[in-house]
């Protein structure tokens, strides 16, 4: 996974509350087998106009946002479907870090596995950050995890909190499986335990599933 | 011993290590897959040389793009063929069970994993996909999760886990007939907000849920997610049990009846705190059908499409005003006045034996308005579809016009050929009215399977309560 350390761009708002991940990336992109080139397809819906034509009423189509890498939004930010081509399609696009007020879980969590950093600040401090970017084209913040703060060049600054696990694997680009595969006797010790109980931990028994494949 | 609540005793015995200041690390008793969310997965760990731990303890199924019309004909959408395929090989290759489309026990993941006896009382469930809540309907913890997590199940057939926070939601009362367990959970998300859950692991519980068959449970537990708990759950008591029994992945004699021991046991403690407790009157409620593109836009079917000028926030007012433009819907329209082209009954939500039996009753001897384009009935299962076969529902539903399935996801999700056209209304007893969710430009009602029942065969919206067929102490 690519580190995230602090990152200076240009910012997009992404001005809505709960935006769900069908938006991020709609039904028909998910029978795709790769986690590559999704940015094509980021809010697909309403992005594109019929045949697939930029729509100019979409606001990460407008000039000024071309080549946004800080996307400000609203509450609950990724709610619906556990789909993580939502955060790869941010990702490709080529947003690295996300500020809003709160997240949905599964999105929040997902980010994380991606290299995107999900800042949350408080309401106020995002509408500030709304405000501010509407009024100055060109636009950019920076969001620095190293030192747990979001600031721009006009003296916004504010700290923000992140779990201390989750933020030492994006500044390393840790592979969290990696990580939990050193506990491998922690897991076979488990295992061997067979608690709750034993008949949970058992072997699944296929011999009725498959007599039931095959009768009628 | 400090008094639990059942989700804190299931994370307890599933701790495989604890550090302070770190996630915990979890076991995964039961990992289900299926074709959208797993190939990624699968070539994360081929990438680094990875193998499936433990691959008896996963169960693939092909839902998603599976076609629900002639299964034998060859798959035509090119992607979701060479979605199959990669399930297929990757099953082979890795020696996790796959139940294809042609399989006897085929059927949506969140219906088959109960249905077979998967999930139990006391387990851990995961799947990539945020409706695994379901699971929780057995007293199981049960959630979704992304398709990096999935390849980390299937590596390590753990998790790293955050304990949630926990809340109550208490269901009073009995319900009028024609209330259902799907206008129970609407209804609490309606109150609470699709983000009211966030953070929590929510348990239901109270007279209402007591009362509610496992299919009823699995509804309201389903559309926990919906509300944005991480999972919903009811705790197992002798409906659940009995509900198990017999099921092929369910222990048998000796073993079945010290299963039952344990799981009994698996109750919250007198005393336990919740973080957040919530109380409802299940007998205040009406049937509900939601009116924007989240589903905490709901409302009474006896009341009207509300001005977004009445709600509390800039917010609000605005994500209102954006809901109506998209559904086409003007403020202060009763909700009955609405017109639906086309009924969906089905999905992970409300298409088990039960769903199919109240909606049949509904329909039974009457016929689909002629003002209707198509209503369409995907049993959740194939079981289901037998099942439902041998009681003569299938009858039921053709005479009255309605198409008659095989099952899949279908049009909850429309990634196969279920598609509700750009700009067409639908009766729907799914569990999203996002924009677009059920094909781009369409617009999504959600209500219970007796209240899409009845809306194709009037053609709109009608309260359930004032039909004779409403009776009886159904789910």
């Amino acid at each position: 996974m690519k580190p995230f350390t602090k990152h200076t761009g240009l910012v997009a708002p992404m001005d809505r509350v709960n935006v769900d991940t069908d938006q991020m990336v709609p039904k028909q992109f998910l029978k795709l087998l790769t986690r590559e080139g999704y940015g094509r397809v980021l809010f697909y819906d309403w992005r594109y106009l019929p045949g697939e034509k930029p729509n100019p009423e979409f606001v990460l189509n407008a000039p000024r946002y071309r080549g946004a890498s800080v996307l400000i939004a609203r509450a609950n930010f990724g709610c619906g479907s556990s789909r993580e081509h939502a955060p790869w399609a941010i990702a490709d696009y080529g947003f690295r870090a996300i500020v809003a007020p709160s997240y949905a879980d599964i999105f929040y969590n997902n980010c994380f596995k991606n290299g995107i950093l999900p800042v949350t600040l408080s309401d106020a401090e995002v509408q500030e950050l709304f405000t501010r970017n509407a009024a100055t084209p060109g636009y950019q913040l920076s969001v620095d995890l190293e030192a747990n703060v979001v600031y721009d060049d006009q003296g916004f600054r504010s700290g923000f909190s992140v779990d201390p696990f989750r933020r030492q694997c994006l500044l390393k680009g840790l592979d969290d499986i990696g990580l939990t595969l050193e506990h491998e006797p922690d897991i076979t010790a488990y295992e061997s335990r067979g608690i709750p109980t034993p008949v949970m931990h058992s072997a699944v028994d296929f011999k009725v599933f498959d007599s039931s494949e095959t009768t009628s | 011993m400090t008094a639990r609540t059942l989700y804190e005793k299931i994370w307890d015995s599933h701790i495989v290590r604890q550090e302070a200041g770190k996630p915990s690390l979890i076991y995964i008793d039961r990992h289900l897959i299926h074709e959208g969310t797993s190939p990624q997965a699968f070539a994360g760990l081929k990438a680094h040389g990875r193998k499936v731990r433990r691959p008896e303890m996963t169960f693939a199924v092909m839902d998603h793009s599976v076609s629900t019309k002639n299964r034998l004909l060859p798959v035509l959408d090119p992607d979701a063929a060479s979605q199959f395929k990669a399930l297929s090989e990757n099953c082979r290759e890795t020696g996790v069970r796959l139940l294809d489309m042609h399989s006897r026990n085929q059927g949506i993941v969140h219906i088959i994993g109960p249905e077979l006896g998967i999930t139990q009382p006391g387990l851990t469930v995961v799947c990539g996909d945020s409706h695994t809540s379901t699971h929780g309907a057995m007293g199981a913890l049960a959630f979704g999760i992304g398709t990096s997590e999935i390849e980390h199940v299937l590596a390590t057939q753990c998790l790293s886990q955050f304990k949630s926070k926990t809340m109550r939601i208490q269901v009073n009362g009995k319900r009028s007939n024609g209330v259902t367990a799907k206008d129970i959970i609407l209804a609490i998300i309606g109150k609470i907000g699709i983000a009211g859950g966030n953070g929590h692991v929510v348990e239901y519980a109270g007279e209402a849920i007591r009362r509610l068959s496992m299919e009823g449970r699995m509804t309201v537990c389903n559309m926990s997610v919906e509300a944005g708990a991480r999972a919903g759950m009811v705790a197992p008591d002798e409906t659940t049990f009995q509900y198990l029994e017999g099921r092929p992945f369910v222990p048998r004699g000796k073993d079945f009846q010290e299963a039952v021991e344990h799981w009994k046991a698996l109750v919250t403690d007198p005393g336990a705190k919740y973080d957040v407790m919530i109380e409802l009157d299940a007998a205040q409620l009406a049937p509900q059908v939601t009116w924007g593109t989240n589903p905490e836009m709901v409302t009474d079917v006896t009341s009207r499409v509300p001005d977004p000028a009445s709600f509390g926030t800039a917010d609000a007012r605005k994500a209102a005003e954006y809901a109506l433009e998209y559904m086409g819907l003007k403020a202060g329209t009763p909700i009955s006045d609405i017109f639906v082209d086309r009924v969906f009954i089905g999905s992970c939500t409300n298409a088990r034996i039960e769903d199919l039996r109240l909606a049949a009753h509904v329909v039974e001897g009457k016929h689909v308005s002629r003002t209707l384009k198509q209503a369409i009935v995907v049993p959740g299962s194939r079981s289901v579809k037998a099942e439902a076969e041998a009681e003569g529902l299938d009858k039921i539903f053709r005479d009255a016009g309605f198409e008659w399935r095989d099952a899949g996801c279908s049009m909850c999700i429309g990634m196969n050929d279920d598609v509700l056209p750009s700009g067409e209304r639908s009766a729907s007893t799914s569990n999203r009215n996002f924009e677009g969710r059920q094909g781009k430009g369409s617009r999504t009602h959600l209500v219970s399977p007796m209240m899409a029942a009845a809306a194709a065969i009037e053609g709109h919206f009608v309260d359930i309560r004032q039909w004779d067929t409403a009776g009886g102490d159904h789910a």
